[in-house]
């Protein structure tokens, strides 16, 4: 019986043209726009600077300042008073004031004070950008040291620097970090709302009453709406990886099965949630409308954008009950640092509880008559 | 041989009574008309025979099998076609047909033949590889039927199969049925062309969720001293009180 309820499935998706294409077209949208547009890497900052000092000291800060690649120096003002101005204007970010004895006072004091005063309205830039100045300001100072201990005679108190060393994304690249994760998004779109919209649509036409007259039981039923798009999961999910690695030349540093592995458990969550979503839904609309809360809301909770243990208390907790959350965690681990399976196993058995649950409620709350 | 027996079924949705008490048998063979207007709740009292909805109360056997407890074996032995066309309309005429044969266990071996004597009954061999959305009304209609039969069921319950069909194809249509009865499939059919009841052997006139009458349409037509079945549904369902919905 299952397997006539497939082929037809199969049938049904191979003759709807959009649907194929949009499975194709998909990976290649998300995963080569979206780490571009969803960047929280900060770049041209408006900087706008008041040099008090004039100094070669001053000079060379400034230009390492605009040779950094973050800032723009939009406004070269006079006073704090006019800066400020730049920034009501929204010509410029942040504020650097430089002091009118900073040359003195490095030489004689060995340290001066510089004024960072940064546009908070959005918290990112304004947070980011200021602490990439101090940044390049810290870097700056300790050029000067290096060049006073080598020419020697300039003794001065030892000095501590931290090397920071970025384990498993080196170079702070974005879409190392996001293109695992995004893969799992995709998933969640296609796997997750495929299912629940295919049923719905079979009510709206009247084609699952022909169904539900029929002897076939609720599992059957339920497995051939979910055979088909776990098969879809795993294409899309190889077509992912071909993406990744053409366009990113990112491939997992663990095993690539462990990846399937834990894709295939993910896929039937996921589009168990669909299913479930599809037995109270009587029309797409419903069914959409149901999809994008459940689905946005996970998404949201899961760590894709926003690191999850930066998150409140309360939204940590719910954030456990969004199966992506999992999932994308594994893939980060997976792709960037390779962990291995026996690792990754509180996860697994995780995506496991979801993938029963999430069906259990679809088979039980599917109802043949009413 | 009593294939379906029915006793004081009733089906009520919050305080509307769509299915009225109703009682009443089939015979094996029979060709059993099921007539009534426009909400008079026959679709209602179809979909309980069939397991697609439960009684409120009342009992129903379906061939030998009860319609409340034992709805999945009522499924195995019928067949059904509803009013709303049902077939997947993105599969061709044979991959539908094959769908369904499949799915009520006919064995894979024998599918294709099946098939093909589907087809040539319709007398649909050239439209073997045409996708059901493009056939006509009618021939959706006359494929539907024979897909319901398709399992050689006990009963089939046909759901108005003939609306909005033109009268060559419902005459032909009708010869399905009566091939179909031949067989010794008893066929449960509701219409609102009193033509075709005269086709029956035995027609019910539901009113207001209740049966009025049943009989032969001739003892019918003599009982309330009518020309026709029309004229005799015209006596009875103008008693209706209840709107069509």
């Amino acid at each position: 019986m299952l397997k006539f309820l497939i082929e037809k499935e199969f049938k049904q998706i191979f003759r709807n043209p959009y649907l194929l294409r949009l499975i194709i077209v998909m990976p290649f949208m998300v995963l080569l726009v979206l780490p571009l547009a969803a960047n929280f890497e900060v770049k041209n900052i408006n900087l706008s600077i008041i040099d008090n000092n004039h100094s070669p000291y001053s000079e060379r800060l400034i230009h390492k300042i605009s040779s950094s690649g973050y800032f723009k120096i939009t406004d070269v003002s006079s006073s704090y008073e006019k800066a400020l101005y730049s920034i009501e204007q929204d010509v410029a970010d942040i504020i650097l004031e430089i002091p009118s004895q900073f040359e003195q006072e490095l030489v004689k004091e060995k340290s001066s004070n510089l004024l960072i005063s940064a546009n908070s309205v959005n918290g990112t830039k304004g947070g980011l950008g200021s602490v990439y100045l101090a940044g390049i300001v810290s870097d700056f100072s300790n050029e000067i040291r290096e060049e006073w201990i080598q020419s020697s005679n300039r003794i001065t108190t030892p000095s501590f620097t931290i090397v920071q060393q970025y384990r498993y994304n080196p170079h702070l690249e974005y879409p190392i970090y996001m293109v695992p994760a995004l893969v799992v998004m995709l998933l969640t779109q296609i796997c997750g709302f495929l299912p629940a919209l295919n049923i719905v649509a079979e009510k709206e036409k009247g084609t699952i009453e022909q169904m539900n007259v029929t002897p076939v039981k609720k599992f059957t039923l339920i497995l051939s709406k979910l055979i088909p798009y776990w098969v879809i999961g795993f294409a899309v999910l190889t077509i992912c990886f071909g993406v990744a690695f053409l366009f990113y030349g990112l491939f997992p540093l663990g095993n690539l099965s462990t990846i399937y592995l834990f894709a295939s458990i993910y896929v039937l969550a996921i589009s168990g949630l669909g299913l479930v979503v599809s037995n109270y839904a009587n029309t797409i609309q419903q069914a959409m409308f149901m999809m994008f809360f459940f689905v946005m809301t996970m998404i949201f909770l899961s760590g894709l954008y926003t690191p999850v243990n930066s998150m409140p208390d309360w939204a940590q907790f719910i954030s456990r009950f969004s199966p992506l959350k999992y999932f994308i965690q594994v893939m980060r681990l997976v792709y960037l640092k390779g962990s291995s399976l026996t690792e990754l196993l509180p996860k697994f058995f995780a995506l496991i509880g979801f993938a029963i649950f999430f069906n259990a409620w679809a088979v039980l709350s599917y109802r043949k008559s009413k | 041989m009593k294939v379906i027996s029915v006793n004081n079924l009733t089906k009520t949705f919050g305080t509307f009574t769509a299915v009225d008490n109703i009682s009443f048998e089939v015979t094996k063979g029979e060709i059993f008309g099921f007539l009534g207007a426009n909400g008079a709740g026959k679709t209602t009292a179809i979909r309980m025979l069939c397991g697609l909805s439960k009684p409120t109360s009342g009992t129903g056997m379906v061939a030998g099998f009860n319609i409340e407890t034992e709805s999945e074996k009522v499924k195995a032995s019928i067949g059904y076609m509803s009013q709303k066309f049902s077939l997947y309309e993105d599969l061709k005429v044979w991959e539908n047909i094959r769908l369904y044969a499949g799915i009520y266990g006919v064995p894979e071996k024998n599918i294709s033949a099946k098939i093909d004597q589907h087809l040539q009954t319709l007398g649909f061999e050239k439209e073997r590889e045409t996708l059901v959305k493009a056939l006509p009304l009618g021939w959706k209609q006359k494929l539907s039927f024979s897909i319901a039969i398709v399992h050689d069921p006990k009963i089939v319950f046909l759901d108005e199969p003939t609306g909005g069909v033109d009268p060559v194809t419902r005459r032909q249509f009708w010869e399905l049925i009566y091939q179909a009865a031949n067989r010794g499939i008893t066929i449960f059919v509701t219409t609102h062309y009193m033509d075709e009841a005269e086709y029956c052997d035995r027609v019910s006139i539901m009113v207001d969720g209740k049966i009025e009458a049943l009989d032969s349409p001739k003892n019918l037509k003599n009982k309330y001293s009518s020309k026709n079945m029309d004229e005799v549904f015209q006596r009875l369902a103008r008693k209706a009180s209840r709107d069509a919905d």
